[in-house]
């Protein structure tokens, strides 16, 4: 199930990857030698002119290859939900006046709790897969739990804690 | 000390005036190269302001000009990319080779020009100008579209076969007869596979010692060896312009990269003062009996390179618009044809050849970008998708065939 993504040698330019969509779409990256890349989408009338050619800068790329991994992970555990009847993934936020600003996953003790795990935490664009019990939390991190409604609750109430709960 | 004068006046007029022509084609996306030919003409012998003192160091910059474009056309490709498209891409670059340099060579025989002539023009009208095209794929933003590879292809396999093509000129052009010429060919061939050999093997120990952390030091030793290889070829009637071509295929990886950085505003530098050069050598007064020819093989050799790209493209299974595109973008002459003809000028074979070849590149390489536009416009889309819509229709029925 694994997409197929082609690479083609553009001489003198650098090298073009492209991918086509089970819509029949293409989109294609070309990557020039001197570090330049551009986000190409191809026309659906005639596939092989391209429609739009959009110049990324470096940070450009990576923004754009984050959201794309961040949603795919969350797809991921969407589909982890359908999987296991009964088990629930939420993303909760930790309020900005959360007892557990500035402290370690592992104070939460929310596993021990609830039975819920926190598997990864969003952090600005970052996602950060498996945290560990020292993982220290930062205002506006937001947790990805999966676990059963009353587990879910759980956990939203204990990060709802407020400081010198 | 009176004659140095008069040259930094008549040098630095000379470049202020080209800095603006360029300015000026830029803004109207007309390639400079078509600019600095008209302004040789205007500034050589017949012109309208003809440069006394200057002539031999424009000469000199000239000869270091065509060595500057060639090792850059070298450090573009890799050896790997080389050999890579020689596999792919070498059907249609047969097919290119005879498609247009035989109306070339046909056209000096039937004026009656001899064999020699005949063989320069075939490369005048054979190679088009991968400088032009690339610049107009990237403005018109057909660098992601899937018949740019093919295009590329085709010129890269025209640059590399400028490697044995112009030996071969060289050693005609001097009078050693076809034999002659046969062996040079024999000798640019060992050199090439030699050469690609130990860029393939030891690319990267050739690289290696050169610093790529010094830039001043990058800079004097890579010019310093292409000047050195491009003398030993010239003497060893290989063509200067191969030995620096050569060089700049050997160089790979982050020498390569750092060294087409800083070689690049040299290169603009020389190369100008290359195409001004051959326009000095043509008297404006020579050009106006060969203009209607001029055109008329303009007009057949571009219609060849449609048909080039269209069959090119065609066998990367690319639909009909991709492959008109192709085949409009690969119109343009430029820097190698007026290359090619500086060789015959510096021997002169031919009066007529340097003011044809003109001629020859003014018309392909301003016509040639702006017909290369023509499929982005909505009448011409809209003609080639009645005209698919018709075969689609046809196709079915069509068992007459």
């Amino acid at each position: 199930m694994r997409a197929r993504v082609e690479q083609t040698p553009l001489p003198g330019i650098g090298v073009r990857h492209d991918l086509i969509t089970s819509s029949g779409r293409t989109v294609g990256v070309v990557s020039h030698r001197n570090g330049r890349r551009d986000l190409v989408l191809y026309d659906v009338d005639d596939p092989d002119s391209s429609l739009a050619s959009i110049p990324l800068t470096d940070d450009e790329a990576e923004a754009l290859a984050d959201v794309l991994g961040a949603s795919l992970m969350l797809g991921q555990l969407a589909g982890l939900r359908q999987q296991a009847a009964g088990l629930l993934t939420e993303q909760i936020a930790i309020p900005a006046g959360s007892a557990f600003v500035g402290r370690r996953l592992g104070d939460t003790r929310a596993r021990t709790r609830t039975g819920a795990s926190i598997v990864a935490v969003l952090r600005d664009r970052d996602v950060i897969a498996s945290p560990g019990p020292s993982f220290p939390f930062e205002a506006g991190d937001v947790v990805v739990v999966v676990g059963t409604r009353r587990g879910l609750d759980g956990v939203t109430a204990i990060l709802a804690g407020e400081a010198g709960d | 000390m009176h004659d140095t004068t008069i040259l930094l006046i008549e040098v630095g007029a000379l470049l202020f005036a080209l800095g603006m022509l360029g300015r000026l084609g830029r803004r109207v996306g007309l390639s400079p190269i078509p600019l600095y030919l008209l302004a040789g003409l205007v500034f050589g012998h017949g012109g309208v302001v003809p440069l006394s003192a200057s002539e031999e160091f424009i000469r000199v910059g000239a000869e270091i000009g065509v060595v500057l474009l060639l090792v850059m056309l070298g450090l573009e490709y890799s050896a790997d990319e080389l050999v890579g498209n020689l596999r792919s891409g070498l059907l249609a670059g047969t097919l290119d080779a005879v498609l247009n340099a035989v109306p070339g060579a046909a056209f000096a025989l039937l004026l009656g020009w001899g064999f020699e002539a005949a063989l320069v023009l075939a490369g005048i009208t054979w190679v088009s100008s991968s400088g032009v095209i690339a610049k107009v794929l990237g403005d018109l933003g057909r660098l992601g579209n899937r018949e740019t590879p093919v295009v590329l292809s085709v010129l890269v396999i025209e640059d590399l076969a400028m490697a044995f093509y112009l030996p071969l000129v060289t050693a005609v052009l001097a009078g050693v007869g076809f034999l002659g010429g046969l062996q040079a060919l024999a000798v640019a061939l060992l050199t090439v596979a030699a050469v690609l050999v130990v860029a393939l093997r030891y690319g990267r120990a050739i690289s290696a010692f050169m610093s790529v952390k010094d830039a001043e030091a990058l800079l004097l030793s890579v010019l310093g060896l292409t000047l050195f290889v491009a003398g030993v070829a010239a003497e060893l009637k290989v063509s200067a312009a191969v030995g620096a071509f050569l060089v700049g295929i050997a160089l790979s990886g982050p020498v390569a990269h750092h060294a087409t950085q800083i070689l690049s505003p040299l290169r603009d530098l020389f190369a100008a003062v290359f195409f001004v050069f051959f326009g000095l050598s043509t008297d404006p007064a020579d050009m106006p009996p060969v203009l209607l020819p001029a055109l008329g093989l303009a007009v057949l050799t571009m219609a060849t390179k449609v048909v080039t790209g269209y069959v090119a493209a065609r066998r990367g299974a690319i639909a009909l618009p991709g492959r008109l595109r192709a085949g409009l973008a690969l119109m343009p002459r430029g820097e190698f044809s007026v290359v090619i003809a500086g060789l015959a000028v510096a021997s002169g074979v031919e009066p007529e050849l340097a003011p044809l070849a003109t001629a020859y590149v003014l018309i392909t390489v301003v016509s040639g970008p702006m017909l290369a536009r023509l499929p982005d416009y909505a009448w011409f889309r809209r003609m080639v998708r009645r005209r698919m819509a018709v075969r689609q229709a046809v196709q079915p029925i069509g068992s007459g065939d």
